[in-house]
């Protein structure tokens, strides 16, 4: 009998595990043979019926719990894992934080030590007498602040530039002697503050404060400040030449 | 924790009894941590789960004493007659759930374990043989006996109720 072959497989095919051409063969004999669909009903039926009697436990939740606690190092283990980036995430918030602090403590006090020697600049300019030792001559300038302030420097040769040198005077900073060097380029006047290294530190994050430029640098123990109404390119050619002269 | 209820409620099924269920689900959990690295990456993580709990089944004192009661039947994809039962299908139709929870407890373990593995946790013929340790030929020769002696086991609580 046809219909006993595939009565043989129609537990496969309920379950789903009939070849895809055997299962389409099938169903098409299911539609034709009233005796094989009602077996075929039938064996449905008992499979839900066993799928519902079936799953008939299910577990307290105070056995669940002693389960969860009895595998928790593992878990404990995943806990740690996830502890590790959350940490490094807060210090590095953390450091920004500082960093950003440091930053905004630090341009404040650049802020401030550029307004006093942009003051020192303008006070000299409007002074009667901007310099004590008038010379264009580096060789006259220098030695006039031997036994003035506690440091020596070296000034520029000139001659091929567009800068003179005008002279210079004995400035203070933070209770510190230092040199104010006064050049001219055309018609303006740039200020060259010379300060040992404890009086005054660089200057990093601001650059111009009340229209003037400046540039600042440390060279062998000592901060120089340049600054000028003049244009950055000017600044910086005066910076080298005062920077090769080392 | 994966499969945990469905662990659980195939524990009881084999166990009968709650708290010996319990002591099979902690033991396979313990067994399926300590030995997960011997779990192949890419094969199939229930069937595994599942195996771990019904090998300490077959070793604990229930499954023990269940190898002894129920003797081994000879098994083979043969000698399986075809069946003409039309009046048992129709009476298991009629069949509640509660009958054929009764019928099922009274099945003998290796009938009643294929029975949930395929029933209850829809698992594929593949998947039992995997959980089983046994090849996909005797699953299907297993599974059909295991229906048929439902049927009759439901037939004969109706005929004498």
């Amino acid at each position: 009998m046809i219909c006993d072959t595939w009565k043989e497989k129609l537990d496969a095919y309920l379950d789903g595990e009939l070849a895809p051409a055997e299962a389409r063969a099938l169903s098409e004999h299911l539609r034709g043979c009233a005796a094989c669909a009602a077996e075929s009903l039938s064996r449905v039926q008992q499979k839900r019926l066993v799928q519902a009697a079936g799953r008939r436990f299910t577990p307290n939740p105070a056995f669940r719990a002693r389960i969860e606690q009895s595998i928790a190092p593992r878990r404990a283990l995943r806990w740690n894992r996830l502890w590790f980036p959350a940490l490094a995430g807060a210090m590095a918030f953390v450091i920004v934080g500082v960093l950003f602090l440091n930053l905004n403590h630090e341009r404040r006090n650049d802020q401030r030590l550029l307004s006093e020697l942009a003051d020192l600049h303008v006070a000299t300019l409007a002074s009667a007498n901007p310099v004590d030792v008038v010379s264009t001559d580096r060789h006259t300038v220098k030695p006039w602040f031997a036994g003035k302030i506690p440091f020596t420097f070296n000034l520029p040769e000139l001659q091929d530039s567009a800068f003179t040198l005008v002279g210079g005077k004995v400035s203070y900073l933070n209770q510190s002697a230092g040199a104010e060097l006064i050049f001219r380029v055309r018609q303006h006047q740039i200020s060259v503050f010379i300060f040992p290294e404890g009086a005054a530190e660089n200057i990093r994050a601001v650059q111009n404060a009340a229209s003037f430029n400046a540039r600042s640098w440390s060279h062998n123990g000592l901060c120089y400040f340049v600054i000028g109404d003049v244009s950055p390119q000017d600044l910086d050619k005066l910076s080298e030449l005062i920077k090769s002269a080392g | 924790m994966p499969h945990f209820d469905r662990l659980y409620n195939f524990a009881c099924w084999l166990t009968h009894d709650r708290h010996e269920a319990e002591d099979l689900v902690q033991e396979t959990y313990a067994k399926a941590l300590k030995g997960f690295s011997s779990f192949q990456l890419g094969t199939n993580f229930r069937a595994w789960i599942y195996r771990i709990l019904r090998n300490a089944f077959l070793t604990s004192r229930v499954g023990l004493k269940a190898a002894v009661t129920e003797p081994l039947e000879t098994e083979g994809e043969e000698n399986l007659p075809s069946e003409k039962e039309t009046p048992e299908s129709i009476l298991l139709q009629r069949a509640d759930w509660q009958l054929v929870q009764e019928a099922l407890e009274r099945l003998p373990v290796a009938h009643r374990e294929v029975l949930l593995l395929c029933e209850v946790e829809e698992m594929s013929y593949q998947e039992i043989a995997a959980t089983l340790a046994i090849p996909i030929g005797t699953v299907l020769s297993r599974l059909a006996r295991a229906r048929r002696s439902l049927r009759e086991a439901v037939r004969k609580m109706q005929g004498g109720g």
